[in-house]
């Protein structure tokens, strides 16, 4: 009777990248053919383990025959594809991408390949101007459809710079590091929690991530499970703990250790990356390519570590 | 674990998460999975994103029955009946899997005969599911060509557990649905390491690796010759046995190790005097308990999880790796240390004991676990068992031995089908007592809360008994007045919550916060012979209001 089903056979297509033949199996998509190649090729949008949502366009690459560039992280490779990753039309549009979300958006608690990106490509964000005044709280999420900007001073650059949004004890959305990659959207829907508490409001330069009627989190749909902080590229949603030491001036990931372990909550097993800095736990991650999480925890296994560390509270 | 062990000789669920996410009908039995296993239910999800069905099979239309295509809302303590019912009408539409009944179980005539009398009308009358409901999901899981019954405490925090397990298992073996990728019979565990405490002898009749003590002589022999001692070949207590024994004045002295049983026992009030009454009462945890409050002497622990190193075992029988993260605060030790200097204590060195010997010690001793290195669980990501000469890299599901139809050697025992008999809860409803008690878990907090109580949930909302809306009209209460529960056993005060979740008659309250309401004064220590798991799902109550009626 049934063993263990195999997949079934994927074809192998040949195509070429950069004038270079490789064979891919049927399915992989550019940024897999690239990868193979050990072509380094920036994402911001892209993540292991959610669907490719296309909403960066950092990855593009030019496709011979094709008007537009493709991004790489979704398109799949077809046979006799001719891709190239390094024409001058890649490289202006990727680092226009780079300059665009660099001069909109604090991006400088994105990974040190994002800033290894933006000196390979020269990207110039400071080349629109100083960047305008940071806007009230909740002046983002007040505007509507057909809302038109001010004057902007064309001598300065448009940002999404706005105060920190804290309204439980978890985390924090910090939405002026938000590049609106939907990472976290697809976390808390269709690719992981289908909890569907934030969605993208508003359109063009007003779009921004929000719950239902901008609300506060503890009246919005959210059950806290921490999976839109475990996908954010760019620090916009932040464990508590992590956002009151870097504010205090004591967050050291130098000083930091990462011990994987099992979480002590129910029995499903899920493995927990601590994140710890003078014997307390300062963060929780878990791996991508878990089989038994993908990354993904929930409420208890994110945030339910504290009372290990009372023990040591109550002590002192 | 009794249940599967009894059926197939293993007491493990049969698959893993990822057959789950592959498989086309899944059946949640007595699981609220949404909120007491939010990340196996990931797994559920894809199935359903892949166009699976799912089936919840549950008192209250829980966040679970929610994504559910079809939720039966059955009545407290008739799982057997509803299943009878199910089979019934499988046999009756010859939907059985007839190669598999034929080669690879045993007594079905005598199953078949015994659920003869289970109608689609009788089964409406006494589960309250609407007949065509269970005629539908008979149907759906028959015809499957994967499906699976996942289930938690709803079925096995009953005085009818093991059979109410046998029930499901009966299913399973009707239609071919085990033993093969996809489809299988999955209890889910509520607590982290369940299994593995099972898995390493933790239960009264079996040594590590589900080696019966009783039965399995050679066994018995291995471990004698590795310990230095005899065995004795009697089956020990488990916990409801236990406090029968200290009520009998059979049992004066407990070593109680990460448990809380002040505040986790069913019927509070009769067990906690006995608890006192101990001559001794060693609690070794890492917290101040209830119970560690009454211990008379208290060994503070490192906590499992985060401060040492170890293994544990998940509900797919994946063996996985604890590591130790964080310094323990104080005087607390390592559990294994502590044991190991008690042992010097009485006159044993065990040397410096360490959780890497513990495991390399089991591996001599448990053939399901001969080849499962720390080696191979580190490269792996964890294991599952059985890992030996037979499966070198762990089995992803079991028992496909069942289906070795021409092979009599390989297929080994065939699995029995057990004569399951409906049998009501135990505390009854009444004039008196008119309300049916149910108890879970909610999505934020965790069994008595010493853990959960740690940190600051917005999700959090103070304990409650909850009500339907049609009963808080009929009792005249509104949300949040203060009324007083009272079961035959004892009596708390709670507010109210009005749950749209619940039906007429069917109250709710979780046993999370027993420093505000406890629950447990109220449940039942009526427990299931053979696995001496207590009835906390079937309490019979009434609610009286505090407040005179307003004029």
């Amino acid at each position: 009777m049934s063993a263990v089903p195999v997949a079934p056979p994927r074809r192998l297509l040949d195509a070429e990248v950069d004038g270079v033949v490789v064979r891919v199996p049927e399915g992989a998509t550019i940024l897999d053919a690239c990868r193979d190649q050990g072509i380094d090729t920036p994402t911001m949008c892209y993540a292991d383990n959610l669907t490719p949502i296309n909403a960066c366009r950092v990855c593009v690459v030019e496709v011979e025959g094709a008007r537009t560039l493709v991004p790489a992280c979704s398109r799949t490779v077809e046979a006799g594809m001719k891709i190239r990753t390094d024409t001058d039309r890649v490289r202006h549009s990727r680092r226009l991408v780079m300059e665009l979300l660099g001069s909109s958006v604090d991006t400088s608690l994105a990974s040190s390949d994002w800033h290894r990106w933006q000196d390979e490509y020269a990207a110039a964000p400071d080349r629109f101007g100083a960047p305008t005044d940071p806007m009230e709280a909740g002046e983002r999420d007040r505007r509507w459809a057909g809302h038109h900007h001010g004057s902007p001073d064309p001598s300065r650059a448009e940002t999404v710079s706005q105060p920190v949004k804290v309204d439980n004890e978890l985390y924090v959305r910090d939405y002026g590091r938000c590049v609106l990659c939907y990472k976290c959207v697809e976390a808390c829907g269709t690719d992981a929690q289908h909890t569907f508490a934030i969605a993208v409001a508003g359109r063009g330069f007003d779009a921004r991530i929000s719950t239902e009627y901008a609300v506060p989190l503890d009246v919005s749909a959210c059950v806290y499970c921490g999976n839109c902080i475990g996908v954010c590229p760019t620090g916009a949603l932040m464990f508590s703990s992590e956002h009151d030491m870097r504010a205090a001036g004591t967050w050291d990931e130098d000083r930091q250790t990462v011990t994987n372990t099992i979480c002590p909550y129910c029995g499903v097993g899920c493995e927990l990356e601590l994140h710890v800095q003078d014997n307390a736990i300062v963060k929780v991650t878990s791996p991508t390519d878990n089989d038994v999480t993908s990354g993904h925890l929930c409420i208890k296994g994110r945030f339910g570590f504290q009372y290990v560390q009372r023990r040591k509270k109550d002590r002192t | 674990m009794v249940g599967l062990a009894t059926v197939f000789g293993a007491g493990g669920g049969t698959s893993s998460y990822e057959e789950v996410e592959n498989s086309d009908l899944i059946v949640l039995w007595g699981s609220n999975a949404r909120a007491a296993h939010p990340i196996f239910f990931h797994h559920v999800l894809r199935a359903l994103e892949r166009g699976a069905k799912l089936i919840v099979v549950d008192p209250r239309r829980t966040e679970s029955a929610a994504f559910g295509d079809l939720w039966l809302g059955i009545d407290v303590g008739t799982d057997i009946a509803l299943s009878n019912t199910i089979a019934q009408e499988i046999i009756a539409n010859d939907l059985q899997d007839h190669a598999f009944v034929a080669n690879a179980t045993e007594n079905f005539e005598e199953y078949a005969e015994s659920v003869a009398e289970w109608t689609l009308e009788r089964g409406e009358e006494v589960t309250r599911v609407p007949a065509e409901v269970i005629r539908e999901v008979a149907h759906l899981y028959a015809q499957a060509d994967r499906a699976m019954i996942c289930w938690t405490l709803g079925i096995t925090e009953h005085h009818t557990a093991v059979d109410n397990v046998l029930a499901l298992i009966n299913l399973g073996l009707l239609t071919g649905h085990v033993g093969k990728y996809g489809s299988g019979l999955n209890p889910l565990r509520g607590q982290n390491n369940v299994q593995g405490g099972g898995d390493m002898g933790a239960i009264p009749n079996k040594l590590p690796g589900f080696q019966d003590i009783v039965e399995d002589p050679d066994a018995r022999a291995r471990f004698e010759a590795a310990w230095g001692r005899p065995i004795i070949p009697r089956y020990g207590w488990h916990l409801t046995d236990m406090f029968h024994a200290m009520d009998r004045g059979e049992l004066t002295a407990i070593y109680c190790i990460g448990e809380n049983p002040v505040s986790s026992e069913a019927d509070a009030t009769h067990a906690t005097p006995l608890l006192e009454n101990l001559d001794t009462l060693i609690v070794q945890d890492i917290v101040m308990t209830k119970t560690a409050e009454i211990a008379d002497v208290i060994l503070p622990a490192s906590n499992a999880a985060f401060e040492s190193d170890g293994t544990v075992t998940n509900s797919e029988r994946r063996v996985q790796r604890v590591r130790k993260a964080l310094d323990p605060p104080g005087e607390a030790k390592d559990d294994i240390w502590i044991i190991a200097e008690l042992a010097r204590r009485l006159g044993y060195d065990w040397g410096d004991l360490t959780a890497y010997d513990a495991w390399e010690e089991l591996r001599s001793l448990s053939p399901m676990h001969a080849n499962m290195s720390w080696g191979l669980i580190e490269e792996r990501g964890g294991v599952q068992w059985p890992c030996n000469d037979e499966f070198p890299d762990g089995a992803q599901f079991l028992h496909a031995r069942l289906w070795a139809f021409d092979d009599p050697a390989r297929q080994g025992r065939k699995a029995p089908f057990s004569v399951v008999v409906d049998d009501p809860p135990v505390d009854l409803l009444s004039e008196e007592y008119p309300i049916r008690l149910t108890t879970g878990r909610r999505l934020e907090s965790f069994n008595t809360g010493v853990q959960t109580a740690g940190y600051t949930s917005p999700l959090r909302r103070p304990e409650a008994v909850e009500l339907s809306a049609a009963d808080a009209e009929a009792l005249g209460v509104v949300e949040g007045e203060r009324v007083l529960v009272s079961s035959r056993r004892g009596e708390v005060e709670a507010p109210v919550h009005i749950s749209s979740a619940l039906r007429q008659g069917l109250a709710f309250m979780t046993l999370h916060f027993p420093d505000e309401v406890e629950t447990n004064r109220l449940t039942i220590e009526a427990a299931d012979p053979k696995s001496g798991t207590a009835e906390f799902k079937a309490t019979a109550i009434r609610i009286d209001k505090l407040l005179a009626e307003v004029p």
